[in-house]
């Protein structure tokens, strides 16, 4: 595969705390996950997905993590049709 | 020099960092062990309310319309008792240039930061706030960060936290995307003081502020169309900001309606939890945020918190998910206005208060926010669905957090229910004692927490026999 190139719009990722080092208040199911930053950026070198790079944030910070989303989108929606909402409205209520 | 960036040693920071980020000093305010010059606070930011409604005017915040819902009013008093069914009104805050009431609560913000000559501003909000920052942001020349709670730990963000996100990009500024748990403050800190950005916390006296002129409009446009004050004012509550400038300002324009906060009832779902985080389908204006920050507002951002919803609450009601999305749905069909979940929580408080409501009284609905993709209750259900609920129809109280949503078969089912106030003032007690205990409280400890929770000298002996 090509390397990814400099300028490129991409997603990093990146562990903050590991398990152990979280809030002492985090309830048990969260404890056990660690604590994960995801931002966008413009990438600073040629690099492969998966590597570890450098991004400039849309505020000009520089900031480090894993190459993980090239070209990030959005896809969210009005979602499937929920049907049971269809006659709401319609008379049937009143 | 590196500094240490530990959880514990950035929280140790914490208040040298909220000092330079805001160029706010809380100590001044100080009075007592719990006690602080709430009033003194509030003023000591200079804004009139002229100030305040021409400050917004320059980036296209408030004047928005007041709709009176003649259909939703008619169909309420078809199943009220003879002489029942209160006018319903309602303030299209959608209107505000990032489409919710949040942009009167950043523009303050906003325009101190470039008065101050930050160069950015940043805010911790997994909500309407973010895109409302990022908007005044944008209009006044300021780069903008916005901190968010987004996705759980396979990676999944429920598709109205998207959809916030993705607004907040549109107007130009950094999302930094995190995972579920309250490490979201500490994540804010660091960011403040790599950047030297301004905090616009929610939580300041200029977010508060620059909601009172909502309240005040409120007021005038009730007055104008109806030629009387309303009875009851509904608000929907989560962190205590919006009820607590919009009573502030309704209060300054004179006028004394109850004022009744609203939440959905997320009761059995933990807030830090990774496994709930997608299964509940409201992502604020619920009681998750609610009642914890009634009954003690300093849990925040900023040192002392300026949204005190206590103060101005005289009631208190809950509503179930599935009540508000047949509501949602009825709101559009009905009335033929689409609009998203926050506002329409308390268009369902106002359904159910109005048909207890003389039929000569107004209740008045004082937000309302935009939708979209993602942010739809259609979109909210389907994700709904993919993580295993149950969604139907039915009676909504078998709806079960977390496990089934059940949706009204008919408007008499829409029917709310009462928060006990005095539990929740009693709650507000017990949190104040773990400060210090009850018996060591000063004379002006004592004044501030009766002013606390909107009672006398009178009530809090006889309350503090219960604590």
């Amino acid at each position: 595969m090509s390397k990814i190139q400099a300028g490129t719009w991409v997603e990093i990722e990146k562990i903050l705390l590991t398990p152990d080092q979280r809030a002492p208040q985090v309830p048990e199911d969260t404890r056990a996950t660690p604590y994960i930053m995801k931002v966008a950026g413009f990438l600073a070198a040629d690099a492969d997905v998966g590597s570890e790079v450098e991004v400039k944030t849309l505020s000009g910070r520089k900031v480090s993590g894993t190459l993980k989303v090239v070209r990030p989108h959005y896809e969210h929606s009005f979602g499937e049709t929920v049907e049971e909402l269809l006659n709401i409205g319609l008379g049937g209520e009143l | 020099m590196t500094r240490d960036t530990s959880y514990q040693a950035v929280m140790a920071r914490r208040n040298e960092i909220m000092k330079t980020s805001m160029g706010l000093d809380y100590d001044v305010y100080r009075q007592g062990e719990i006690a602080f010059d709430y009033e003194r606070m509030m003023n000591d930011c200079g804004f009139t309310l002229a100030d305040i409604i021409r400050i917004q005017a320059e980036t296209k915040v408030g004047n928005t319309p007041m709709f009176e819902l003649h259909n939703l009013t008619r169909a309420v008093r078809k199943i009220s008792a003879p002489g029942k069914g209160a006018r319903i009104f309602l303030k299209d805050e959608a209107a505000n240039a990032s489409g919710s009431f949040k942009a009167r609560r950043a523009s303050i913000s906003a325009y101190v930061a470039a008065q101050k000559g930050y160069k950015g501003v940043i805010a911790a909000t997994s909500g309407n706030y973010g895109a409302a920052v990022a908007s005044q942001a944008a209009q006044r020349g300021l780069r903008c960060i916005i901190v968010q709670e987004v996705f759980d730990s396979h990676g999944i963000g429920q598709p109205e936290i998207v959809e916030k996100g993705r607004k907040c990009e549109a107007f130009g500024a950094e999302v930094i995307k995190l995972s579920v748990g309250p490490e979201l403050f500490y994540y804010l800190l660091l960011t403040l003081e790599e950047t030297g950005y301004f905090n616009a916390s929610l939580y300041t006296p200029f977010g508060i502020k620059g909601v009172e002129s909502l309240g005040n409009e409120l007021v005038m446009q009730i007055r104008n169309i109806a030629g009387k004050d309303p009875d009851a004012v509904v608000v929907t509550h989560a962190g205590g900001g919006n009820l607590t400038g919009t009573a502030r300002g309704m209060l300054a324009a004179g006028c004394q309606a109850q004022i009744v906060a609203c939440s959905v009832d997320l009761s059995g779902l933990h807030m830090a939890s990774d496994h709930d985080f997608n299964r509940k389908s409201f992502t604020t204006g619920h009681t998750g945020f609610g009642v914890p920050f009634a009954t003690w507002p300093d849990r925040v951002d900023v040192p002392r918190n300026a949204a005190r919803s206590m103060r101005y609450m005289d009631d208190y009601v809950l509503v179930n998910q599935g009540e508000v999305f047949y509501i949602t749905e009825l709101l559009a069909k009905l009335e033929g206005i689409e609009r998203g979940p926050a506002g329409n929580t308390s268009v369902t408080g106002a359904v159910a208060l109005a048909r207890e409501m003389n039929e000569d009284q107004i209740i008045v609905v004082q937000e309302t926010e935009y939708t979209g993709a993602g942010k739809h209750h259609n979109s909210q259900l389907a994700f709904a669905r993919k993580m295993g609920i149950e969604v139907r129809r039915g009676n909504p109280e078998e709806g079960v957090n977390g496990k089934s949503i059940v949706i009204p078969e008919h408007l008499s089912q829409v029917k709310g229910r009462r928060q006990d106030m005095e539990k929740l003032r009693i709650s507000y007690l017990k949190n104040a004692a773990k400060q210090l205990a009850p018996d060591r409280w000063s004379a002006v400890d004592r004044d501030f927490v009766a002013a606390d929770v909107k009672k006398d000298l009178k009530w809090l002996d006889s309350a503090l026999k219960e604590v």
